[in-house]
């Protein structure tokens, strides 16, 4: 307490003589508050905030942060937003603070070169966790690999008898598992694009998506799941080349994710994600909910199991050891003490937000869109959840209560893929209409529109360092886009 | 007619006759032979109707066979790539093609020109005022014929009372009243059950529209709370239009289009 009162009156003494006082209670993210209520002054803005929290928390280095009130940042100094909402100051104010990243990313807002070489339309693309390496898969049979220093294609990856739907990179970097449409899956070995063995059959239709095991429960990396339009899941051993099959879904499985704490989840046509423990292929769960196809799945902590131990510091470890601690606390930080959440879009135009190990009731029901919902993508922080639908629209929701914060509307067509920015403060979508847009969380606007493409773009990712953004489509060429 | 089950019975209480099994293998035995011989000799229509009836039998098994023969052998699933790919998340959808789509604009945009709907059944053929009306003759000698009935489905609102006989100028039959439509949405490929609000429009006319007359093509309001659809707000949308897609006075149902 002694601290409050330390800043206290040193900012009271400056203005004494003008000043209103409101009662203040800092909370941080999940309700819990930061030190006691206290006064503050009514003409301090964030960055006043931002001191005052970093002293509370007793922060070594300062967090940059953001704060709201009743779910609307305070971007102006709290006089001013208590004229026009005109709050009343018997109560205390709870305002949460909500840490922010303490790096930015560039905006993407040029294209630094189109590369051709696939002879058919670009099904996926995906950097790898430390951004370093880029691959893409396409309908003509082949996976590539793309040199990101010289832009130009590093190796040509052909095995695969017909079109590559899906491809994932091992949170460690040491793999790349793609899926194709006669439903073989094939490891390949980024450092010499060579095949790794023998390709892995057992599914009897196409794939519809693939999941690496987080490196914090197991490095380095072995197991991945896959799903497939026949209805199983299947969990592969890269090493052993053994298979756990996950059936019971009565239809096509379209989304499979490896959560972080140990379980796999698969959303299905059948209207229901089941929940699945790994070691036996046990179902452990069933949500219900849905009342049509299940086409998307994400978790809260996602993209931190999907880039494992590389931050953006863009540090590498030697060891896989050393990669699964950090991992592991990477992954413990951007959880905190809150239980996974799990948010599901679906062609009901619905998306629910679930948390799998307290309740198989949904927490809250999303609606807004009126096409079907094609792809969910919770921001690195957890903080937001993004959606594009078929109706040409992005919402942006909030990740912990799921209620709806704003729509980005600017696409002329059906929104297929997005992808965040790894400070969670842009995001980016590829459309139909063969654009690119990115646009800005905090302000809510569109930030750049990127054209370029000459057809429907089918894939994007924005890599993990923020260095640069790639994007695939229907006419052929994999575009590189750059800040 | 058996007034029993006496075989059975009788089966029961004495067993079968001791060679029982072996008549029953040799008439198995014979049926072929038996077959044959009356195929051959049947003349004239029982002689087409064997034939067929063999052809049938015989195209069956052939088609059996060749069932049982895919699932042994191993048959390399369509090994031939094909033009236009699309990731896994378009597969399952139906996507008409690109020249379709905008030949389709082009027809919508005349369309909307001309002021037009664009309904999944734009042209139904009229239905002329003695077909739609039954003349009833009143008055003591049934002589006066100013009263008609209607002979097609009617939607009639839940408040509704009949006026009195002298004023009631059309008669909608109560068994010819309905409350419900089978509703399809055209996307989600699911069919409701849904209560009619309303006739928003009989293609035949403003009278039949404001009579609740629903025939084929007419455009009904229901009611879809239940669908969960909702608005750009966010508010669940409970009225909209469908458009009738049989005759509901031949099925004694109506079957919708919803209009999206």
């Amino acid at each position: 307490m002694e601290i409050d009162t330390v800043t206290e009156a040193a900012v009271v003494e400056e203005k004494r003589t003008t000043v209103n006082n409101v009662m203040c209670l800092l909370t941080d993210q999940d309700g819990g508050p930061i030190g006691a209520p206290m006064y503050l002054p009514q003409n301090i803005g964030p960055q006043q905030l931002q001191l005052i929290v970093n002293q509370l928390l007793n922060n070594e280095e300062k967090l940059p942060y953001a704060f709201y009130i009743s779910d609307e940042e305070l971007l102006v100094p709290l006089e001013t937003y208590l004229q026009k909402h005109k709050v009343s100051v018997e109560k205390a104010l709870p305002i949460v603070c909500q840490p922010q990243a303490v790096f930015r990313i560039r905006p993407v807002n040029r294209c630094s070169a189109t590369i051709s070489g696939h002879g058919e339309a670009v099904l996926s693309v995906a950097f790898s966790p430390d951004g370093r390496q880029l691959a893409s898969g396409s309908g003509d049979t082949t996976v590539r690999f793309w040199d990101l220093g010289t832009q130009t294609p590093m190796y040509t990856c052909t095995g695969h008898k017909n079109w590559v739907l899906c491809i994932a990179w091992s949170p460690d970097g040491k793999y790349l598992v793609s899926g194709s449409m006669s439903g073989e899956l094939i490891c390949w070995d980024p450092q010499t694009g060579k095949q790794l063995g023998n390709a892995l059959t057992g599914h009897k239709k196409w794939i519809t998506g693939i999941s690496w095991e987080p490196v914090h429960l197991n490095a380095p990396c072995r197991r991945f799941v896959s799903a497939s339009k026949d209805g199983d899941a299947r969990i592969w051993d890269v090493s052993l080349k053994k298979c756990i099959v996950l059936c019971g879904h009565t239809l096509a499985v379209t989304c499979v994710k490896w959560g972080g704490d140990g379980v796999i989840y698969t959303g299905s046509q059948d209207c229901t994600i089941k929940v699945w423990e790994t070691t036996e292929g046990k179902l452990i769960r069933e949500l219900k909910g849905h009342g049509h196809w299940v086409n998307s799945l994400a978790l809260s902590t996602e993209y931190v199991l999907r880039t494992g131990a590389f931050d953006h510091t863009g540090k590498q470890y030697s060891s896989p050891d050393e990669m699964k601690k950090v991992a592991l606390e990477r992954y413990n930080t951007t959880r905190g003490t809150a239980p996974e959440r799990l948010v599901s879009g679906s062609d009901d135009f619905t998306m629910f937000l679930w948390e799998p190990f307290i309740n198989k009731h949904p927490k809250t029901r999303m609606t807004g869109h009126q096409q079907l919902v094609n792809h969910v993508y919770f921001s690195p922080d957890g903080q937001w959840i993004a959606s594009a639908s078929f109706d040409k629209s992005v919402k942006i929701w909030n990740g912990t209560t799921g209620k709806f914060v704003t729509a980005f509307r600017g696409h002329v067509g059906p929104v297929y893929q997005i992808s965040w920015s790894a400070d969670s403060r842009l995001l980016l979508s590829g459309s139909k209409d063969s654009t690119l847009k990115v646009w800005d969380i905090r302000t809510r606007k569109l930030k750049q529109d990127l054209p370029g493409h000459a057809d429907e773009v089918f894939s994007v990712d924005w890599s993990p360092d923020g260095e640069k953004v790639a994007s695939g489509g229907k006419d052929k060429v994999l575009k590189l886009w750059m800040g | 007619m058996p007034q029993n089950e006496y075989m059975e019975r009788h089966r029961r209480e004495h067993g079968r006759r001791f060679d029982h099994e072996e008549r029953i293998r040799k008439k198995e035995a014979r049926k072929a032979h038996k077959h044959s011989k009356q195929a051959q000799q049947a003349i004239g229509i029982k002689g087409k109707q064997i034939a067929k009836k063999n052809y049938a039998e015989k195209a069956q098994m052939k088609r059996t066979l060749a069932m049982h023969d895919e699932s042994t052998s191993r048959r390399k699933a369509d090994d031939n790539v094909q033009e236009g790919a699309v990731p896994a998340y378009l597969l399952d959808r139906e996507n008409t093609t690109r020249a379709k789509i905008l030949s389709n604009t082009i027809k919508q945009k005349r369309k909307e020109k001309a002021g037009k709907w664009d309904v999944p059944l734009p042209k139904v053929r009229p239905v002329a005022e003695d077909e739609m009306f039954k003349v009833v003759r009143t008055g003591k000698r049934k002589t006066k014929q100013w009263k008609r009935m209607v002979t097609k489905a009617t939607f009639v609102g839940p408040g509704f009372t009949r006026k009195p006989p002298k004023y009631e100028r059309f008669i909608r039959p109560t068994g010819l009243r309905f409350t419900k439509a089978h509703v399809t949405h055209p996307e989600l490929k699911c069919t409701f059950n849904l209560e009619i609000i309303g006739v928003k429009k009989n293609p035949n006319g403003p009278m039949y529209t404001s009579l609740g007359v629903i025939t084929r093509g007419s455009i009904i309001e229901v009611n879809v709370s239940e669908l969960g659809l909702v608005t750009p707000a966010g508010k669940v949308v409970w009225g909209k239009y469908a458009q009738v897609t049989n005759n509901p006075e031949n099925d004694g149902c109506i079957n919708a289009v919803l209009l999206v």
